[in-house]
């Protein structure tokens, strides 16, 4: 799974996707994720962070992980070409 | 080194809340690198606001509608010449070209130059046959028909599901939900616009549009795609954004190759939930936003002034992605004065 290459996100989590002139804002907690998922890191990797890092469990995690990759995907964010990876 | 100065006479001052394209294009061509302007304003009503803009427009000329003739209209462009020494004319409206295109020669021989669509272009593009334009060089089009008659209207559902858009022969469109409604906005287009009534299927998705220019041999000059952000309830874009996306961009390239578009224009795209492009008009000359186009990088009114005058123009390669245009209203005050000159002597 990839963020596609050209799509951009600011440090105030404003994210803009120049092929379709559309524009997002994530909470902090969300520009970690996209920032990390951009990086190319795995799923395990993200999750042991943000465990590590928040008062949260692994269930809740993967369930508002794939909830905001639903997103990504749904607003073409991600590169379809590299889904296989994910 | 000083620039050459050329004489530009531009239509469509109408700077309104359904806006004509003049006072985007001469702004843009004041500020063109490769060469000065005086810019000579053609206006059709003494209310067009470019009128009264002194430090954008030099001088200003009443011209004739073009209901009253090609003649009537050289007539008034002959006298505007002698005074005036034209170089190049710049026509924005759509109602105004073809007596436009069917002058060009003559007015060439005058030593006024153009640069527009070819007769077959600008037919081959009108709404009327945008169905069969699409069939030919492979657009995907919503459905659309023309209608003639009222009495037509029942008939459509068997043709189409509603809603649908109802739309006049060059400008207004209205999305009507029920046959009574396609029935008032039937009525209400016809008295202003006339036969025929274009009804084209409606289609739910995000309004795109593209601007470029064709050098008539199959080359696409400048081309930029902006996605509408603000849409006034006339449908008019009053905010965008540039974008970079290659399906709108490979598109604009197969118009302009496939029917060796000469001149400005704008494709209005929307793009439904299956990320599918239908192409819903075209406008056969710069939109109202075309200076988006100078803030991204592509002046293309500058590049059609050179076209016409015979130039080599090199095609510009590259624009800004993520550049906004917002429009906003702004009142002049204006001395009556100005405007009996206008309303009276129809030169100002």
């Amino acid at each position: 799974m990839k963020i596609k290459k050209n799509v951009a996100i600011s440090e105030s989590g404003y994210i803009f996707n120049p092929s379709t002139g559309e524009s997002f804002s994530v909470n902090p907690t969300g520009i970690e994720i996209f920032n990390m998922i951009k990086e190319g890191k795995k799923i395990e990797e993200i999750e042991q962070l943000i465990l590590k890092k928040y008062n949260t469990d692994k269930d809740t995690f993967e369930k508002d992980y794939q909830d905001f990759l639903g997103f990504l995907k749904q607003y073409l964010l991600i590169d379809t070409h590299d889904e296989k990876e994910d | 080194m000083t620039k050459k100065k050329i004489n530009i006479a531009v239509t469509g001052l109408n700077a309104i809340d359904s806006p004509g394209p003049g006072i985007a294009v001469i702004r843009s061509l004041r500020e063109a690198v490769s060469f000065d302007v005086r810019i000579i304003g053609l206006a059709y009503e003494s209310l067009e606001p470019g009128i009264y803009m002194h430090d954008l427009i030099d001088k200003t000329y009443q011209i004739p509608y073009p209901s009253a003739g090609a003649e009537s209209l050289i007539s008034r462009i002959e006298y505007i010449h002698e005074k005036e020494k034209l170089d190049v004319i710049i026509p924005n409206f759509d109602a105004e070209l073809l007596p436009f295109i069917k002058l060009e020669k003559r007015l060439k021989d005058m030593g006024i130059h153009l640069f527009l669509p070819t007769e077959e272009q600008f037919n081959e593009r009108q709404k009327i046959n945008l169905p069969d334009f699409g069939k030919k060089y492979h657009i995907k089009v919503p459905h659309s028909k023309a209608v003639y008659s009222p009495a037509e209207i029942p008939g459509l559902v068997n043709e189409f599901n509603y809603p649908v858009v109802v739309k006049g022969k060059y400008y207004d469109a209205d999305i009507a939900h029920t046959q009574e409604q396609v029935q008032a906005y039937f009525n209400k287009i016809l008295n202003k616009w006339g036969l025929p009534i274009i009804i084209q299927q409606f289609v739910k998705g995000t309004e795109y549009n593209a601007t470029g220019l064709g050098d008539g041999k199959g080359n696409t000059i400048a081309a930029v795609p902006m996605r509408k952000q603000y849409i006034t309830d006339k449908g008019k874009a009053w905010g965008g954004i540039s974008i970079d996306d290659e399906e709108i961009l490979k598109m604009t390239d197969h118009f302009v190759s496939s029917t060796k578009w000469r001149g400005g224009f704008e494709l209005e795209l929307i793009k439904d939930f299956t990320n599918t492009f239908y192409l819903l008009e075209i406008n056969p000359r710069m939109p109202a936003w075309i200076y988006l186009s100078v803030g991204v990088g592509q002046n293309i009114p500058e590049a059609l002034t050179k076209l016409a005058l015979g130039e080599k123009v090199e095609p510009y390669q590259h624009y800004a992605v993520g550049k906004m245009f917002i429009r906003y209203s702004y009142d002049m005050i204006v001395d009556v004065e100005e405007f009996h000159r206008i309303s009276t002597m129809g030169e100002i």
